[in-house]
């Protein structure tokens, strides 16, 4: 089951490129199609999600690979990651939607964004560091197609700089990954045994280096503070369905390796640099912020927020591994808080870029300054990105507020000190604010005039990730129900 | 009925009270255009059915807690506090909506949805016994607060205004993300109630957060200036948001969590003093002021100060019963001052004179609001105030002192504004109307029948203080005990109140400048806090791009020097080596045999082309473009880390 969500795509994917003559029609309604099944098939999945016992997975799938360097294929699912599965199901599936007015190259194009779905539910179905790996490394690839094939600007060096920086990530990440399996014994890239035997228990030297291997290839990918520079001009120079997916999927890669690789395989290294994260997770929520705020271009603003978002995620899986007498329950909220907020800034964050993409579509513009009383002409857009950008800045009714109340409460709860954090909040509502105001209130001027309302795939694409922003806000226990056992086991691995 | 059907009905209308607004706001305000026709019935129509529901919550006192973020519920209940101003707000608003829809406003649908969502906010807020309920509605009525005072927002400085509204506010919220970190570090849990429970150290850290919370909700000092700002909102909106509801829920919370403050012990003794600075100094703002919803915002402010120094002290039910009287009172001033806007299109003062003899029920209504601002007896006002000074004079008596030079200056200001438009106009008043908008010069009757009911309200609520309603009052929220006022104390205001109004209607009032642009407070905000912080954030953004960005650039730009260096060694080290071990050996080849070395020549010559050849090779990847400078570095990395792949796997197995 869990092989035919991920590979289903790659496979649709192939036949849009094997099968001579397919119509561009045909590919984005083929794609469209694959992706709503695949989203159904999650669905489903979730619905006969029963949480699994600590250690074990749910639709557990294990093959031998290479049993010579103990690697298998090994897919699995838990709290961690069935979230994000079908957060990214959810993602492509709006971009599906938003691309069905696309006319250049779509057949590739859908090829191309299949090919990218199933390298990314890939990566968050492994349960296999090499498996891990490769699947990571296939959606860098997929990424840099996307930017370099279908972007604008100086879409070539874009995208090289963003597949050299994180590529070279991932070549620490790999750096690290060769460090588990020489620490653990037997020598194993298996996720499950290796969060069973925790390797470097007595070695705190070599586990810190270890660590700082992995540590190093999240960051990038995360992306933190001071490795973030990659981020914008990839943004900038995407299509806006390319943005939604970087903004929404592949940063989750990142964040998603602190909870299912860093803390739970390497505890004891994992306690010792705590500090160290919640700081880095602190000086990016508010270096996040504040060069967000300076930000004339809305593409790169909403970068730097999302350098700002994944801040808060850092600070709390940092703040969970600091040691304390009263804090399991602390620990285990900040935890939640962080899955919860990979979930809804994938949502938030890519109904921004695909509203920042209709401007560009209608104007060839991102600059704020040259736009302004948007809601006259364009009432639609402006209820739907003021809409996205108070969930954005954390309002309650939007999963923001789960997510950040819970990461701000739990963190603060164990590291007191967290509460330095707490002006990242504030300067993004300013930001946002600032950043409708100029866009969409005040006299229709400049390249607003004549502006052209959302249509109907708009709608519909940006609508859906509004409204599931919505469910999550108002109604969190579904989500919770998962995350919670999954984000307590962590924390009882972190704390061995 | 039986007990448990009777609590079934409170839990349905608890959630009645909360849901009927908040979904038939979003409905409007999702519909948009299409609904304007139909905003007005729906929005008057769930108006109605809420204050039922709130009559209904009020008398049955049912509780719910829903499960929402591990270790804390979405936890709502009502007691005695919300049994007396969940009803009171409902009221109020039903009565404000009524009089927007008389008055008529541009977009309906947006309009009423907004104030609905805002309507069922403050419900949760009121009735809210955990801290995530209570952040969640709290937040939301300050994000309606923004879309509301910007709600004309083809106007730039009134969308400014709702940004300026809501960060200040939202400075204060994150006091309550504080006190709930701080709460479930102390491990009482996130109950409103339990949290004076909580141990030392933590129990600081929330009463901060709160006070925090509540100040900046509150406009009190030093957050006062956004409700100046808040003024650009249409009227109906400074009515309800920012006199009745809203603000007065910064007030609430403190009087709600008056134990917490108590059992800090510095707490309660800040927050009696900031409340009774904001009544003094903001009510001196309000003296200074020559447009009306300004004058009516500083009093607001000052107001509350009122209601912040009961919580202090601890005089809950005189803080509770300030609440509502002044909830009336002020609404209805809020709303004349509209009612004259709409007509006669200004709301500075000078123009303003006469306009009560122009229309004269409304200049009754009027006058009834201002006396009881002012403390005159026996109106609302005059009562609730003194019984909460009673509060103060027993903990302190200069607290008791400086409450009572702010009833004065409440007198003032009051009477500034009643004498001005009870006045006879000026012969040419007509070139002072239309300064702001164009008037209408006409108030509707559907206008003027919220004014009297406001008008009854702001006369007769005293009651909730006076006895026997007063031990009524007390005794439903468990205030027994609260200090009462003497009648030297009753007789002896109301005489100041009366000495005052006559001084101001003798001399004219001072009108300082530091009082007129409300202390300098919002200037000092933007010196202190916001161009600092848009200057850093500037640098920063420099900073990111040329350093931290081009950092990245330079690193790689030395890795491709480091590949041009040995690029050379390669062409003028090994290259011309060879050359030269090439050109010596053919000497030496020559100088040895000339003959018959054809053979070994000719190899030696290979050698050299070869070399050379390789020269050129080596020279190729030299093309000065920085992204192939890139690819190489990867290639020779993937390479690396592929040998040590190759390397280690065997030896460690």
């Amino acid at each position: 089951m869990l092989s035919l969500v991920v590979f289903l795509p790659v496979l649709t994917a192939v036949i849009l490129v094997v099968v001579p003559r397919v119509s561009d029609r045909a590919a984005r309604w083929a794609w469209l199609g694959i992706a709503l099944i695949d989203l159904a098939l999650l669905v489903g999945m979730w619905i006969g999600f029963d949480s699994p016992k600590p250690g074990a997975l749910a639709y557990e799938e294990r093959l031998q690979w290479m049993p010579s360097v103990g690697s298998s294929y090994h897919l699995g699912v838990d709290g961690l990651s069935l979230p994000l599965l079908t957060l990214t199901a959810v993602i492509f599936a709006a971009c599906a939607v938003y691309a069905l007015r696309e006319n250049d190259r779509p057949r590739p194009q859908a090829a191309l964004f299949l090919f990218l779905q199933s390298a990314c539910l890939g990566v968050f179905a492994a349960q296999d560091l090499i498996l891990f790996f490769v699947f990571f490394d296939l959606s860098l690839v997929g990424m840099y197609f996307v930017i370099a094939g279908w972007g604008h600007g100086n879409a070539a060096r874009s995208a090289l700089k963003f597949f050299l920086y994180t590529f070279l990530g991932s070549l620490a990440l790999l750096l690290g990954f060769i460090g588990l399996y020489l620490g653990a014994d037997p020598h194993t890239f298996d996720m499950v045994e290796l969060a069973r035997s925790a390797p470097f228990q007595d070695n705190p030297v070599a586990g810190g280096f270890v660590l700082a291997a992995i540590l190093i290839g999240l960051a990038i990918k995360t992306p933190t503070f001071p490795f973030h520079t990659w981020l914008p001009p990839a943004h900038t120079d995407a299509p806006a369905i390319g943005s939604a997916v970087l903004a929404g999927v592949l940063l989750k890669m990142g964040t998603y390796g602190f909870v299912r690789i860093a803390m739970p395989l390497l505890p004891d290294a994992w306690r010792s640099w705590a500090w160290i994260i919640v700081v880095v997770g602190i000086v990016s929520v508010l270096y996040g912020a504040l060069v967000a705020l300076a930000q004339t271009d809305v593409k790169r603003m909403i970068a730097y927020t999302s350098v700002n978002h994944m801040g808060y995620i850092v600070l709390a899986v940092g703040a969970a591994g600091v040691v304390s007498n009263t804090s399991a329950q602390a620990q285990q909220l900040a935890v939640t808080g962080a899955v919860v907020q990979m979930v809804s800034h994938g949502l938030i964050t890519s109904a921004l870029f695909l509203l920042a993409g209709v401007l560009y579509e209608r104007r060839q513009s991102y600059d704020l300054n040259a736009f302004g009383g948007l809601a006259a002409p364009a009432p639609r857009y402006a209820a739907f990105f003021a809409t996205a950008a108070f969930a954005s800045l954390g309002l309650p009714g939007f999963s923001g507020f789960i997510a950040e109340f819970q990461i701000f409460a739990g963190s603060i709860g164990t590291v007191p000190l967290s509460l330095l954090a707490l002006p990242g909040i504030l300067i993004t509502a300013a930001l946002f604010l600032l950043a409708s105001q100029r866009l969409l209130t005040g006299k229709t001027r400049g390249l607003s005039t004549g502006f052209s309302d959302l249509n109907t795939t708009e709608t519909l694409s940006i609508g859906s990730l509004l409204v599931l922003s919505v469910v999550i806000g108002v109604f969190p226990r579904f989500l919770l129900d998962v995350i919670e056992p999954a984000a307590s086991v962590v924390v009882n691995l972190v704390g061995r | 009925m039986s007990a448990a059907a009777v609590s079934a009905w409170g839990v349905t209308a608890l959630w009645l009270l909360i849901g009927l607004p908040a979904l038939a706001g979003i409905a409007l305000c999702v519909t948009g255009r299409r609904a304007n026709a139909a905003a007005v019935p729906v929005s008057i129509g769930t108006a109605g059915l809420t204050v039922a529901s709130a009559f209904v919550v009020a008398s049955v006192r049912p509780s719910i807690e829903v499960p929402f973020v591990a270790g804390a519920t979405f936890g709502l209940a009502v007691d005695g506090l919300s049994a007396l101003i969940v009803p009171t707000v409902a009221v109020i608003t039903l009565i404000i909506l009524a009089f927007a829809a008389a008055e008529g406003t541009e977009s309906p649908a947006r309009f009423h949805g907004l104030m609905l969502i805002f309507a069922a906010a403050v419900a949760v807020t009121a009735t809210a016994t955990t801290i995530p309920a209570l952040l969640f509605a709290w937040e939301i009525m300050g994000a309606m607060s923004y879309a509301l005072i910007g709600f004309r927002w083809r106007e730039d400085n009134r969308v400014s205004a709702g940004l300026t509204a809501f960060i200040t506010t939202r400075l204060g919220d994150l006091g309550l993300y504080l006190a709930a970190g701080a709460a479930l570090a102390g491990g009482a849990g996130m109950g409103l109630a339990d949290l004076a429970a909580a141990p030392s150290p933590w129990r600081h850290l929330i009463a901060a957060g709160i006070l925090m919370a509540a100040f900046g909700k509150a406009a009190q000092l030093p957050f006062s200036f956004w409700l100046s700002r808040a003024m650009e909102g249409p009227s109906p909106v400074s009515a309800l948001l920012h006199s009745a509801a809203m603000v007065a829920m910064g007030g609430y919370l403190l009087l709600r969590l008056a134990p917490l403050l108590e059992v800090t012990g510095w707490a309660a003794t800040t927050t009696a003093w900031v409340g009774a600075l904001t009544a003094l100094l903001l009510g001196a703002v309000a003296v200074a002021q020559h447009d009306l919803k300004q004058l009516l915002a500083a009093s607001t402010a000052a107001q509350l100060g009122f209601v912040v120094l009961a919580a202090g002290v601890g005089s809950v039910a005189g803080g509770t019963t300030h609440l509502i009287a002044h909830a009336s009172t002020k609404a209805l001033l809020f709303l004349a001052a509209g009612a004259w806007l709409a007509a006669l299109g200004t709301k500075q003062l000078p123009a303003l004179r006469g306009a009560a003899r122009r229309w004269p029920l409304v200049g009754v209504t009027f006058a009834v609001g201002a006396l009881s601002l002012a403390g005159i007896a026996p109106l609302a006002l005059w009562a609730t105030k003194d019984q909460l000074l009673a509060g103060a004079l027993e903990t302190s008596p200069a607290l008791y002192l400086v409450g009572l030079a702010a009833a004065a200056l409440a007198a003032a200001y009051a009477g500034k504004a009643l004498i001005i438009v009870w006045s006879h106009p000026l012969a040419n008043a007509r070139d002072e109307y239309d300064t702001e908008q164009r008037g209408t010069r006409h108030i509707g009757p559907w206008e003027r029948v919220p004014l009297i009911v406001l008008a009854a309200g702001a006369a007769l609520l005293g009651v909730l203080t006076l006895p026997p309603v007063g031990d009524l009052v007390r005794g439903v929220l468990g205030a027994e005990s609260d200090p009462r006022p003497g009648p030297l104390e009753l007789v002896g205001s109301a005489i100041l109140a009366l000495l005052v109004l006559g001084l101001v209607a003798w001399k004219r009032t001072p009108q300082p400048s530091w009082a007129t642009n409300w202390l300098g407070l919002e200037r000092m905000t933007r010196v202190v806090i916001v161009v600092p912080v848009l200057l850093v954030s500037q640098r920063l953004a420099r900073f990111d791009d040329a350093v931290l960005d081009r950092g990245i650039h330079t690193a790689a730009r030395a890795a491709v020097r480091g590949a041009g260096r040995l690029s050379w060694f390669d062409d003028h080290g090994l290259d011309a080596g060879a050359t030269a071990a090439a050109r010596g050996s053919i000497v030496t080849g020559s100088a040895a045999a000339r003959a018959d070395t054809d053979g070994v020549d000719a190899a030696v010559e290979a050698i050299a082309d070869t070399a050379r050849r390789f020269g050129v090779i080596a020279r190729r990847p030299q093309t000065g473009q920085l992204h192939q400078y890139y690819a190489q570095i990867t290639v020779v990395l993937a390479v690396a880390v592929i040998l040590l792949l190759v390397l280690l796997l065997p030896v460690v197995r």
